[in-house]
Formats: C-alpha cells, sequence, structure tokens
C-alpha cells in the first residue's frame, strides 16, 4: 500500500495520532503529581515549583495544544463520518467554531 | 481491528470530553495566573461534588478513549492481535481508570 504522505489529510491524520500518543503517555504522569495531594501536599508544592522554569511553562504549552489540536481535530473526525455535509460546508464549520471559541476565550478570561 | 462496539466506545467517550477539555483548558489558563500552588488547587477542588463529578467522569472517559486509541495503534504499528491485544488495552485502560480515580481523590475528597 502506497501511504500518501504529501496530502494534506496525511498530516491531519499523523498529527492526531501523535498528539493522542503524546497525551496519552503524559496521563500517568499527570495523574501521579496530583495524587501526591493526597500523600505528601509539600511534595506536591516542591514539584508545582517547577511550573516558574522557562523550559517547564514551554512543554506546557506544547501539552495544551496537543491537546487543543487532539480536540478540534477529533471534531472534525466527527463531523466527517457522522455528518452529512460537504467537506467544504465542514472545513467552515470547524474554523467558525474554533474561531467563535477563540474570540469568545479571549473575553472570558480577561473577564474573571 | 476495531469492532462496532470499541468503534462506539471511541467515539462516544470523545464527544463527552469535548466539553470537558474545553473546560479544562479554560480552568488551566486562569489557575496559572500568579503561580501554581497546591493550596490554591486544593481550595478550588476539594470538598466539591461538582469538581469531582467533573474529573471523574473526564477519568472514566479518557481511561476508555486512551485504550481503544492505543489498541488501533498497536495493532496497526506494533502488530499485536488477538488476545494479547485485549489483555494490553484492558491493562492500558484499568491502569489509567486506576491512576485517574487516585488523583481525582486525591484532590477533591
Amino acid at each position: 500500500m502506497k501511504v500518501a504522505r504529501a496530502h494534506p489529510l496525511w498530516l491531519a491524520y499523523i498529527l492526531h495520532r501523535a498528539s493522542g500518543i503524546a497525551l496519552a503517555l503524559f496521563l500517568p504522569l499527570h495523574f501521579w503529581v496530583l495524587s501526591l495531594a493526597l500523600i505528601d501536599a509539600a511534595r506536591l508544592d516542591s514539584f508545582l515549583t517547577l511550573t516558574e522554569l522557562p523550559m517547564v511553562k514551554l512543554a506546557e504549552f506544547g501539552l495544551v495544544f496537543l491537546l487543543a489540536v487532539h480536540m478540534f481535530g477529533g471534531l472534525r473526525l466527527l463531523a466527517m463520518e457522522w455528518l452529512p455535509w460537504t467537506a467544504p460546508q465542514k472545513t467552515w464549520a470547524v474554523a467558525a467554531v474554533a474561531g467563535s471559541l477563540f474570540i469568545s476565550g479571549t473575553f472570558f478570561l480577561q473577564a474573571i | 481491528m476495531l469492532d462496532f462496539r470499541l468503534y462506539m466506545a471511541q467515539r462516544l467517550s470523545a464527544l463527552v470530553m469535548a466539553p470537558f477539555v474545553i473546560v479544562h483548558i479554560g480552568v488551566m489558563i486562569y489557575a496559572i495566573q500568579g503561580g501554581l500552588t497546591a493550596a490554591e488547587i486544593l481550595g478550588r477542588t476539594q470538598g466539591s461534588l461538582f469538581w469531582f463529578l467533573f474529573y471523574g467522569m473526564f477519568v472514566v472517559a479518557v481511561s476508555i478513549h486512551a485504550a481503544i486509541g492505543l489498541r488501533v495503534i498497536l495493532f496497526e504499528w506494533a502488530g499485536l492481535k488477538g488476545t494479547v491485544l485485549s489483555v494490553v488495552a484492558w491493562a492500558i485502560g484499568l491502569i489509567l481508570f486506576a491512576m485517574g480515580a487516585n488523583a481525582v481523590w486525591a484532590v477533591t475528597a
């Protein structure tokens, strides 16, 4: 089977898969750190001071990006599979939702 | 290597999580303002039935979703199949659920 790597949809597929794998690998660490609250709150606090490091902030940015791109990629996939629309209609619908969410989210985060 | 039930569980767990993910990202952006501390996180979550149910359902959905997603990848890329594939996928799901439930309990109880 020839793999159509030049096709944009291959990029969408591999981005969804890679972000999914990365998030799944991150989850055990995420859960373990939070569970420190139960056994050793001081240790959780010392762990949280790491979040002041620029490198960690960059990594957090990467994780939030992976989560967001996996969610929007997944919504795109669900729309493709379940909604009887044409492909361009779905693209515009996803773009509209993403744009609206970005604008209202920016407003909300300033408001709180 | 995905029968209809697994396919539906994967899609439904994704639908359940979409609003959770949006709220989770919003809470993260809000919570990191001025730095993160254990006291701040616990002050928000401890004793809260809302956050217990929110994160509890999130953990259930993500355990199902990640186990089925990795099951597909292990079949396609690592060549696992049959009983081995099922056992590995179940183990991934159960471990994620156990660790996630422990984390939810740690911050909300």
